[in-house]
Parts: C-alpha cells; sequence; structure tokens
C-alpha cells in the first residue's frame, strides 16, 4: 500500500469564492465530498482529509538567525493559485489512486493534484 | 551504464573479422530487445534493474557469441542471461544494502507493487529458478506503462523508443530535434515519476480502455508519423522510426484483437508507409500523391494493411485512426490518381469533421473536392471559414500550400504565387521547400503545374 496526496486547487481568486458560491452550489459539492469520503471510509483508502479556509489566514514561521523563529502574515507562496483542501488516500497502486483523484475532481468539481508520498 | 550493451553492439560495426557477428548482435538487438526487457521488468519487477540486465546480456553476447556462435534462440539466450545477470548483481549488492535493493523494486512478480517489504534473500530465491518465461503480454503491459496518462506525450514517446524500441536516447534525441541532454532527463523523469507513483505492471481491463488505449496509439502514431515526414538530413534514424512503429503496431494490434482503432492505426501506417519510396523523387523533393509512381507502391504493404482493415470496414462508428486507413486504402486501391474515388474520399473526411473541427481535415477535404468538383468549389470551401479558424489556418503552411495549388489551377496565377510565398515561408523542410518553389516557378513562368 502507497500513500498520496490529492490536493484540491483553485485558480480563481478563491477568497471572493469562499464568499460569494451560492448556498445551493456549496451545499452540492458538500453532499458530492461526502458521499466520497464516506466510500473512501467504506473501502479503507481514507486517511486523513479536510477543507481549508483562505489561505489569507494563513500565516508563515521561519527559522531565525538567533535560534529564535520570525512571524509573518499571509501564506508562504505568492501564488495566484491556493490549495483549498486535500485527502491523504491509502491506495495500493497509481492506476488506483488515479481512479480516486478523478473521483475527487468530480466531486469538488475542481482541479485536483495527485502527488505521492516518499516510501517510509 | 544501460547504453554501454547496445553502444557496444554498435560501435564494434566497422570492417572487420568481428563486424559480421557484432551486425549479426545488432540485429537481435534491434528484433529482441524491446521483448527482452519487457519481460525482464515483469521478473525482476524493477525498470533500470532491467534495462542494465538487458544491456549487460547483449555485451556478453558480443564476446561470447564469436566463440559459440548465435545460439538458436537469441531472444530466450539474451533474455535468461539478462536475468542471471540481474540474480549476480542483487546478490552482490545484498550484502551491503539489502534494505536499498528491496526498496528499488517497484513491481512485484505477481504484478502488485513492490512496496511491500521482501527481503533480498526471498528476491533472488523468487528469481533463482533456470526457466524465464517469455510471454507475449509483456510487451503489451510495457506499452501501458510507457504510455500511461499520468506522463506527457513527449514522455511517453520517448519512453516507449527507448524501452520497447531499444533506441538508445541519442538516436531518440536526433530523431526529435531536441538536445541529447534534454532527452536525457525526460526518460529518466519519466521513470522516476512511474516509480513514485507506484506505478504497476499490468495491462489494463476492459473499463479502463477508453481512457489507457488512446494514448498508447496516440504515441505509436506520433512515432510513425515522425519517422514518415521528411524532414531533414536525419533520413537513416527516421525510417527506424517507422519500421519501429509499425512493429509496435502490429504487437499492440494482434495482441487486443478486439480494438478496432489498433488495427486502424496499424492499417494506417502500412498503407502510408507503402508509399514511402515514391515520395520523394530522386533529388529528395516531394513528390504530390498525383506525381507518384504507383509501380514504385509496396504491395507487400498495402495488401497487409487492407487485410487489417477489411475485418473491421462494415462495423459502425469507427475512431480516427480506422477512417483515416480508409481513407489511406481508397488510395491505395486507385490504379492511377484519376481512378480515384474522390466522391468516397469526400465522404470519409466528412465523417472525420464531423467527429471534430480540425483545420488540417478541412484542407485536405478542400483538396479532395478539387479533384472531385474541381478548384472553384474547393477554393470555396478552403475560405469559407470562420474569423477564429483563419487566423489560426493563416500560420498553417498546407492551407496556404493547398490554395496556391488549386488558385494556380483555377487560372489566377498572380493569387497563386502569393500564396505560394506564403507557404514556402512557413515550410521547415528543404524537400517541400524546394518542391514549393518549383511549383511557384511555374506558375510565374505560366507553366501548368504538374
Amino acid at each position: 500500500m502507497a500513500q498520496y496526496l490529492l490536493s484540491v486547487w483553485h485558480d480563481e481568486d478563491y477568497i471572493d469564492a469562499f464568499e460569494t458560491t451560492p448556498p445551493e452550489v456549496i451545499e452540492r459539492l458538500h453532499a458530492q465530498v461526502g458521499a466520497l469520503n464516506a466510500d473512501m471510509e467504506k473501502k479503507g483508502v481514507w486517511v486523513f482529509g479536510g477543507g481549508l479556509v483562505p489561505a489569507s489566514s494563513a500565516t508563515v514561521v521561519r527559522p531565525g538567525t538567533d535560534g529564535d523563529v520570525s512571524i509573518t502574515d499571509g501564506p508562504y507562496a505568492e501564488a495566484k493559485e491556493m490549495m483549498g483542501g486535500f485527502w491523504v488516500i491509502e491506495a495500493p497502486d497509481l492506476d488506483s489512486a488515479l481512479e480516486w483523484t478523478r473521483r475527487a475532481a468530480l466531486a469538488c468539481e475542481g482541479a485536483v493534484e495527485l502527488r505521492p508520498f516518499q516510501d517510509e | 551504464m544501460s547504453e554501454s550493451g547496445a553502444r557496444a553492439a554498435r560501435s564494434a560495426s566497422s570492417a572487420g573479422p568481428a563486424a559480421e557477428l557484432s551486425n549479426a548482435v545488432e540485429s537481435v538487438f534491434r528484433r529482441e530487445s524491446g521483448r527482452c526487457t519487457a519481460t525482464l521488468i515483469r521478473v525482476l519487477g524493477d525498470v533500470d534493474l532491467a534495462e542494465d540486465a538487458v544491456a549487460e546480456a547483449f555485451e556478453v553476447a558480443l564476446t561470447r557469441w564469436p566463440r559459440d556462435g548465435v545460439p538458436d534462440n537469441p531472444g530466450a539466450w539474451i533474455t535468461t542471461t539478462a536475468r542471471r545477470r540481474a540474480l549476480d548483481r542483487l546478490r552482490r549488492e545484498s550484502t551491503r544494502h539489502d534494505r536499498h535493493v528491496a526498496a528499488h523494486r517497484t513491481f512485484g512478480t505477481d504484478g502488485s507493487t513492490g512496496a511491500d517489504p521482501s527481503t533480498v534473500g526471498r528476491l533472488v530465491e523468487e528469481l533463482g529458478g533456470e526457466q524465464v518465461e517469455v510471454v507475449a503480454d509483456d510487451q503489451l503491459r510495457l506499452m501501458f506503462l510507457c504510455c500511461h496518462p499520468v506522463l506527457a506525450p513527449d514522455s511517453q514517446v520517448a519512453l516507449t523508443l527507448r524501452l520497447l524500441g531499444g533506441l538508445q536516447t541519442p538516436e531518440i534525441a536526433r530523431a526529435f530535434l531536441v538536445p541529447e541532454a534534454t532527452m536525457a532527463q525526460r526518460i529518466v523523469r519519466a521513470k522516476r515519476k512511474l516509480r513514485d507513483n507506484h506505478a504497476r505492471y499490468r495491462i489494463p481491463v476492459e473499463a479502463e480502455l477508453p481512457d489507457r488505449l488512446p494514448p498508447v496509439l496516440a504515441a505509436i502514431s506520433l512515432i510513425f508519423t515522425e519517422g514518415h515526414r521528411a524532414t531533414d538530413g536525419s533520413g537513416l534514424v527516421r525510417v527506424e522510426l517507422s519500421n519501429e512503429a509499425i512493429r509496435l503496431g502490429r504487437v499492440l494490434a494482434d495482441l487486443m484483437p478486439d480494438e478496432p482503432e489498433a488495427a486502424g492505426l496499424l492499417a494506417l501506417m502500412l498503407l502510408t508507409d507503402a508509399r514511402r519510396s515514391a515520395r520523394l523523387d530522386a533529388t529528395g523533393a516531394l513528390v504530390p500523391l498525383a506525381g507518384q509512381d504507383r509501380d514504385r507502391w509496396d504491395q507487400d504493404r498495402i495488401a497487409e494493411g487492407l487485410d487489417r482493415l477489411a475485418p473491421w470496414s462494415r462495423r459502425a462508428d469507427p475512431g480516427r485512426f480506422r477512417i483515416q486507413a480508409e481513407l489511406a486504402a481508397v488510395h491505395a486501391r486507385a490504379a492511377t490518381f484519376a481512378d480515384t474515388d474522390w466522391a468516397r474520399i469526400v465522404d470519409l473526411y466528412d465523417v472525420l469533421l464531423a467527429r471534430r473541427s480540425d483545420p488540417v481535415v478541412v484542407v485536405n477535404r478542400a483538396v479532395a473536392l478539387g479533384e472531385l468538383d474541381g478548384p472553384a468549389p474547393a477554393l470555396l470551401a478552403l475560405d469559407d471559414i470562420s474569423d477564429d479558424e483563419r487566423q489560426q489556418l493563416d500560420s498553417y503552411q498546407p492551407w496556404h500550400a493547398a490554395r496556391a495549388d488549386l488558385l494556380a489551377r483555377a487560372g489566377r496565377p498572380s493569387e497563386a504565387v502569393e500564396a505560394y510565398d506564403r507557404a514556402i515561408a512557413l515550410t521547415a523542410s528543404d524537400a517541400e521547400r524546394r518542391f514549393l518553389t518549383a511549383r511557384r516557378q511555374a506558375c510565374r513562368t505560366g507553366q501548368t503545374p504538374p
């Protein structure tokens, strides 16, 4: 068994989308993702997963020179693209992981990146 | 290191007593290396290990065969020797990096992933039997691995040529006109991605084929097209690419006899390749279909192509390769250019266009219409396009070349010269440039184009 990260990505301004998405759409997405989660648990695939609030609420902590750290407001990457949530799944191989990724992309109606964890 | 065996097999092919033999090794290498590698990946459970082992086995062949003669079944000899070599190496390395070697292994012998901790001792025991069963399916497994949809098309093609075609990285780089370092990196990355992602060495089940078969077909088709295109001086490698694509096409069609597109692609390649020696004249200039000496068409290729296509010709819902093969078959059946069933050609292009709009098909259909109904309606078809399409086609050389030809035939030489100028400016191939330049000249001097 191998573990994979399935991360959900957003292109447009996620913060706006977060606040302006109509409730019926949010409801639909919740239902779809909830059903997928349930199936992942049933098949023994689900390890962990969850949605993230927009990256504007993120904080970066960096090691300093004096053994202490510095703290800055905002996300690490200044990219337009933002990770909006993720799953960690356990699957026997790439084809199986890819099938779960396909279902994840359809469930959250957005791009999902599949990336394997290092062994051990 | 995996390149060394093949390099040895090639570099020794200069004159001398060893020349004949090393040619024998090279010919076996060409024929068998993909099959041996495919089997060894299954047996050893790792791509790099298999490649190295096969290369080493060919090195051994270079020293043994002069002494002992070429074995009756050289492919089996190479496979067995490669397996033994890999085993020796695993034993050697196991004393030092047991865990590393076990972790190195990507696929289990049962086709599962090797992620579960199998010790080298057990691995060596597993591989210890003398017999290596060569399974025809191995090449199919390897095709699906090389053309896994998680890889970019460029990488799929490179990996297919490297692992199944036995081509070396510099050869692949030359054929695709990219720097060797770029190609080497592309291949290393693709292999690493498959390993990191725990790609399994297996043939997709029926339900997966709609996703998995098209990239395999596309990669083989790309290899063929690259080989068939008369671009520059590197002619030899290109002919090898065409032949390799046809070989892979045969393997695929034979191992997947229920797939009409596999048969369609093979038929298309055979029927197109049949015209190879008639496509270029003595100076290397492109000869259009109309001017080709049909006696030089390869009748064996044509017969095989038509034969591959026949069982499917009445089945509904043809895919793009089958339609294109049917198009090539119409040309192959026509005794002369004038005999061509242009109405059938236009119909087939309409079927293609109904599937997907494609500027290439728009141009080809217009050319066929020109043969069926004359240049005027054909020009109308070429120019009856949206502004978006026009913008797209403005940088598409065949559109200008076809327009130029039709304008010349319609008795509009000055417009034709203008269109030829535009086509020539967009041409990358010497042979095509010479052809178009001659046509333009004929237009200027008022001769009828050939």
